[in-house]
């Protein structure tokens, strides 16, 4: 379970988040939407501790993050906008990164037949394995860093715009991968993203933040039902309403 | 007027101590991570592949030039007080002493420092120093502290390499072009040399590849957004490493040899 309480961040004299506060339930899925430039991204580190917010708690099963973080991480997976996967290392050496160093350690090739097997689980080949990142598609990278994400059977999965810059096929692929894989694992996830496809295949839940704070929640039955007019404004793309098209 | 001036002057000047604050806390950060497991051994080995093997061409070339260049000047400086025998050992003390450790260092930092700042600098406005976080992973213990203890072991071995083949060209130049006679150049050469000679120019060696490695690794971690902010942290490295290693080579030669 995480929480968070009354989040406030500034970068300078902009203030991003305003108060922001939080609840995600153990299993549940929970999709922050936004526009561009709200504060979604920043949620994320502040709760990762890659930002450390001006004031407010975030606790992770009861316990402030800041202390238990090693704890949180050990059993943490992320998939990021760009893959963020690393250049210098091939797709199964990506894949199997924690399991090649560090506390969970495992023999080599033990470690390279947990990142076939999680290839295979996002439906990549074998033949990908020794491949450079750079020499995958877009679509190929999200997949890779979905794997790598649930290499270690994480309880706690954050998603970052997961579907940008893909074909609108290639994002149904991921938004699929994703949902059934937290499903299968039981996992606790959060997604940011702008993208109502990835919201409504996603989500057990939605927040809309606005203006550093969170404007909306509920469920998806309830998104579609909302007379919020950010929300409507949101989910329907339209230019003309309470949030600014240029901002 | 007056006050707008000292104000800008009082700016740059707080700019500077708070660079150099975040410098010193970086520094004392990479020396804490050090010797606290886990290591990195496999980053610490390409490292030194990267930074040590890989430069030994740019090295060795301009240790060949320099120890060339020396003994032609050498030649013609001592030409003037009747004094040309002393190439060979003048040669030799000055390669070993100044120019195979300031020359190779000025050389890896040019091809070192900047490719680590645009390697961590690209990492990081690729989020790729987020996800190392994310996967348990200290970004400084993983990237910087291999890196800066590959250079701290392979430039001195860099140095000497270097002053064996400057050395070379200065005999091959006092042999071919000077009329020395080969036996006595070489008997020359070790004659003057001391120990020390060649021990200060491993210890600022290290120094160098400490600081060169240190610089990239710095702005690297710190880079901009985009490709100008990573440009930025290139050119910035590679500044900051010359400028370091002839400051401190001035510095480690005062301690070493002031009388």
């Amino acid at each position: 379970m995480i929480e968070i309480e009354n989040l406030h961040k500034s970068f300078g004299s902009k203030t991003v988040l305003r108060g922001v506060s939080l609840r995600v339930e153990r299993g549940e899925s929970l999709v922050v939407i936004g526009g561009s430039g709200t504060g979604k991204s920043v949620l994320l580190k502040c709760i990762l501790g890659l930002v450390a917010p001006d004031a407010g708690t975030i606790r992770v099963n009861g316990a402030p993050v800041i202390e238990a973080r090693e704890e949180f991480l050990s059993r943490f997976g992320m998939l990021f906008q760009g893959a963020a996967l690393f250049d210098s290392l091939t797709v199964w050496q990506n894949v199997a990164f924690r399991l090649l160093r560090g506390p969970q350690k495992r023999a080599k090739a033990e470690a390279r037949a947990v990142a076939v097997e999680k290839l295979a689980r996002v439906g990549l080949g074998p033949e990908v394995a020794d491949l450079f990142p750079a020499e995958l598609s877009g679509g190929m990278q999200k997949r890779v860093g979905l794997a790598r994400a649930i290499a270690t059977d994480p309880t706690v999965i954050f998603f970052d715009e997961p579907t940008t810059g893909l074909d609108p096929i290639m994002s149904g692929v991921i938004n699929d991968l994703i949902n059934s894989v937290v499903r299968e694992m039981g996992a606790t996830a959060i997604t940011i993203t702008h993208d109502m496809s990835s919201v409504r295949a996603i989500a057990d839940r939605v927040a809309m933040l606005h203006d550093g704070l969170i404007r909306w929640h509920g469920s998806i039955a309830e998104m579609d039902e909302t007379s919020d007019p950010y929300v409507t404004q949101f989910i329907h793309g339209r230019a003309e309403g309470p949030i600014a098209a240029i901002r | 007027m007056i006050l707008s001036a000292l104000a800008a002057l009082g700016r740059t000047v707080l700019s500077a101590l708070a660079g150099a604050g975040r410098v010193a806390l970086f520094t004392g950060a990479v020396l804490s991570h050090l010797a606290r497991p886990p290591f990195y051994s496999r980053e610490f080995l390409q490292a030194m592949l990267q930074i040590g093997w890989l430069s030994l061409p740019v090295v060795g070339m301009t240790a060949l030039f320099t120890g060339a260049a020396l003994a032609l000047q050498i030649y013609a400086g001592g030409a003037r007080f009747s004094a040309e025998s002393v190439v060979p050992s003048i040669v030799a003390i000055g390669m070993v002493r100044e120019l195979g450790p300031v020359l190779g260092g000025l050389m890896v930092a040019a091809r070192v420092a900047s490719s680590i700042a645009a390697e961590i600098g690209t990492m990081k406005v690729t989020e790729q120093i987020d996800a190392l976080v994310t996967l348990s992973t200290n970004p400084l213990k993983y990237l910087a502290v291999p890196r800066v203890l590959a250079a701290t072991l392979s430039v001195p071995l860099l140095v000497a390499v270097g002053d064996v083949i400057g050395v070379m060209g200065g005999w091959l130049i006092g042999t071919e072009r000077l009329g020395f006679n080969s036996a006595s150049y070489i008997r020359n050469t070790w004659e003057y040399l001391e120990g020390w000679d060649v021990g200060s120019g491993l210890v600022k060696g290290a120094a160098f590849g400490f600081l060169v490695a240190l610089m990239g690794c710095y702005y690297g971690m710190n880079s901009g957004r985009g490709a100008q902010g990573v440009g930025r942290a290139t050119k910035s490295a590679v500044v900051a490493a010359s400028v370091l290693i002839l400051a401190s080579n001035y510095l480690l030669t005062e301690v070493f040899f002031s009388k």
